[in-house]
């Protein structure tokens, strides 16, 4: 019992990141009918989002300390960050401690701009033009951004800590009663987790209970009659973009202390989140974020060394089987509706 | 001719001299001039040119005729190299059973794959080419080890039984790959004042067999088969009221693209006996993909340029590094020569997919045909030049 728990809280944080990534493939989907290849390079430019907002905090100048010396003798140097003589030592430090959450602060205008840049300067003009055209755009796109996160960042993984409070484990199954160090679960998954379930909480009470949400699934149903009511969706849509790309790169922010960004980490979650969308069905909401935690699980349970000693290497191949499996039997995905992507 | 059209025989005997040629097309420049950096006559590059140009004829067969967008063609290449380098372990260091092995392989393997696939087309097909590619990538790393020997990847070794050849050459050296004993790897060198040219036997092997498959491309395309793909591009649901099944022909098209692809990783493990499971990572497949929209999906000779170009390009960009460019801009002054090279930098050397990324975006946007779209318009806006002040004057004339 307690195996399988453990099991399932280690799928929770790939999954949420998968659901979370997959949930905006799906909304761009949805709302302007793209399938967008770039999307794991958003999910990494948040990534690196965290990374960039880390440097900045800890830009620092030299000071001299003379209350302690280098082994020859000589008044020590030390590098103090701005933010420490702005904020004063402790708050300052603390600052640059929890530079990860601030990210999020940080990356949410940068991703909503990189998304609406993306769509006016590129998209829009390929809503016309078959999807295999969209798949090669948003690829080629997708190399750039990556090549360019490569120039800047270099190509080895950038470790970058989360808080030191969240920092280490905890152990999960005294809570519900186990024997202590039967589930050990680090801090900072819970956190992602619970990150990810309040993001995508978010998301759908904005498309339900605001105007501009049902605005947008109106426009999901019908664009032209929506259109023909007086209503700008094209720069709904638009907003809608920007939207998808914050929650990648939210995903990413939060992400960047349980993987050290490299600038490829995108490419690797964007093939396992199409087949993500694709199991949830093609355009649905729930069914990526469904799918998302489904896949996820899946992928821990399979990595377990119970089911490898029966079945060697499921564990890489897992996610690819399922979807094989649901594509040929399940056309539409676990909850794809009708009529959507049928060509 | 062959049973080509006029166009076709021309189209062809151009492509089979500049195959046959490119030992000199490609050495333009002498051997000590500084441009030498630019010359692709040897035979590691002219190989590659050739075989990734057999990969890409094979993949247009799919894409440009029926449409059907696969993300996951590396997977035949990958199979077909560890299926010719395991006939060169087990059977003997002759590249033909090599080579029809790793066909037959990859086209049983495209069998099962498209088999299963080919049930559904447009973005689906794309995603289960994907997890099908990266499934055999995974495995290949992990519970296949004993046939792909994981990371390391498959090699030949001395111990190898080699029922047919040698296990260990006289001097105790390791085989190497030859077709009746002409070793693949053997070069004639020509020195022609200046200029060297090599002329490899591998080199000229890859170049026949590429020309037969260009051969073979061209029947199809030109075939009622051929018909028959392109009929299911631009409209299946018409095909199938007029009572035909599309199925078995986008499966014969699949199976064929993937033994082209088989065949071209199979003349690879042939160059160099060496097969690594990263030949069949998703990456790989998107290069394919690039190679063929790069040059112009759905035309003869595109897939084979497009190879050509990136592959000549990979070479020769990430050879530039900085001390080339300074050479170049050697003239300027010198803050505007820093300047000049560090707006350079980032496109060339080790940036060199920076650019391929850019180049593909651009060509997707502008040039959906491909350079061999590219080049008719260039050749139409010349032709229509004079055609066009015929009609102004013509126009003209009877409204006065």
């Amino acid at each position: 019992m307690d195996a399988i728990i453990l099991q399932i809280l280690n799928g929770l944080d790939k999954g949420s990141a998968y659901a979370l990534i997959a949930l905006g493939l799906t909304l761009i989907f949805g709302t302007l009918g793209v399938v967008n290849f770039a999307h794991g390079a958003l999910f990494m430019i948040g990534a690196f989002c965290a990374v960039t907002l880390n440097r900045l905090l800890t830009l620092s100048h030299q000071v001299v300390d003379e209350t302690r010396t280098d082994f020859l003798g000589n008044p020590l140097k030390v590098d103090v960050p701005y933010v420490q003589d702005l904020f004063g030592e402790s708050l300052g430090a603390s600052i640059i401690d929890w530079s990860v959450p601030l990210a999020i602060l940080f990356s949410i205008p940068v991703m909503i701009a990189i998304g609406v840049i993306m769509e006016r300067g590129l998209i829009k003009h390929f809503y016309k033009r078959p999807h295999a055209d969209q798949i090669l755009v948003t690829f080629g796109l997708a190399i750039v951004l990556q090549e360019v996160i490569k120039q800047i960042y270099g190509a080895n993984p950038i470790p970058t800590p989360a808080p030191d409070a969240f920092r280490g484990s905890f152990d999960f199954g005294v809570l519900l009663g186990f024997d202590p160090n039967a589930i050990i679960y680090p801090y900072w998954r819970l956190v992602y987790f619970a990150f990810a379930a309040v993001i995508i909480g978010a998301v759908f009470a904005f498309l339900q209970f605001t105007t501009f949400g049902m605005v947008v699934r109106a426009g999901m149903a019908d664009r032209e009659t929506v259109g023909l009511l007086g209503i700008n969706i094209d720069r709904r849509f638009t907003i809608m973009f920007g939207l998808a790309a914050a929650v990648a790169g939210l995903a990413g922010v939060m992400y960047a202390p349980i993987n050290s960004p490299n600038y490829h980490m995108g490419m690797d979650f964007l093939v396992l989140s199409f087949v993500v969308v694709v199991v949830g069905g093609m355009g649905s909401l729930p069914g990526a974020v469904l799918a998302g935690f489904l896949l996820g699980i899946l992928e821990s349970f399979a990595s377990m060394n119970e089911i490898k000693s029966i079945l060697p290497g499921i564990d890489q191949i897992i996610i690819y089987l399922v979807a094989i499996i649901i594509l040929l039997t399940r056309p539409r995905g676990l909850m794809g509706r009708k009529g959507v992507m049928e060509d | 001719m062959l049973g080509l059209g006029k166009k076709d025989v021309t189209l062809f005997l151009i492509v089979a001299v500049l195959a046959l040629f490119a030992p000199f097309i490609l050495n333009p420049f002498p051997t000590d001039s500084g441009l030498a950096q630019f010359n692709a006559g040897y035979p590691d590059l002219m190989q590659r040119f050739v075989i990734f140009g057999i990969l890409a004829i094979g993949f247009n067969i799919l894409f440009g005729l029926t449409g059907y967008l696969s993300f996951g063609h590396a997977a035949f290449l990958g199979v077909g190299s560890y299926a010719a380098v395991w006939m060169f372990k087990l059977l003997s260091m002759n590249v033909i059973p090599a080579i029809l092995l790793s066909m037959i392989v990859a086209g049983l393997f495209a069998v099962v794959i498209g088999y299963v696939s080919l049930r559904r087309s447009g973005i689906y097909f794309s995603i289960l080419t994907l997890a099908f590619a990266q499934m055999s990538y995974n495995l290949a790393y992990s519970v296949l080890t004993p046939i792909t020997n994981g990371e390391t990847g498959l090699q030949i070794t001395l111990d190898d039984p080699r029922i047919l050849g040698v296990s260990a050459t006289a001097d105790g050296g390791i085989p190497v790959t030859n077709l009746f004993g002409m070793e693949m790897r053997s070069f004639e060198t020509l020195t022609l004042g200046p200029w060297e040219f090599q002329f490899s036997v591998g080199y000229y092997l890859a170049a026949i067999i590429m020309l037969i498959s260009f051969y073979v491309a061209i029947r199809i395309f030109r075939s009622p088969f051929g018909m028959m793909l392109r009929a299911i591009k631009s409209n299946q649901n018409r095909l199938y009221y007029t009572g035909l099944n599309a199925r078995p022909y986008t499966l014969a098209a699949f199976v064929i693209s993937g033994m082209y692809a088989g065949l071209a990783g199979g003349l690879l493990a042939c160059m160099d006996p060496l097969a690594g499971a990263e030949r069949m990572q998703w990456t790989a497949s998107g290069e394919v993909v690039l190679m063929t929209i790069l040059g112009g999906a759905g035309t003869l000779i595109g897939p084979v340029l497009g190879a050509g170009f990136i592959k000549y390009f990979e070479n020769i960009f990430s050879k530039i590094n900085d001390q080339v460019v300074h050479g170049w801009v050697s003239f300027l002054p010198d803050g505007l020569e820093d300047l000049v090279v560090g707006l350079i930098h980032p496109f060339v050397g080790k940036g060199w997919h920076l650019t391929l990324g850019l180049l593909f975006m651009l060509i997707v946007i502008f040039l959906p045909g491909g350079l061999v779209e590219g080049g008719q318009r260039i050749a139409r806006r010349l032709r229509r030049k004079p055609a066009k002040d015929d009609a102004k004057s013509a126009s003209t004339t009877p409204a006065e």
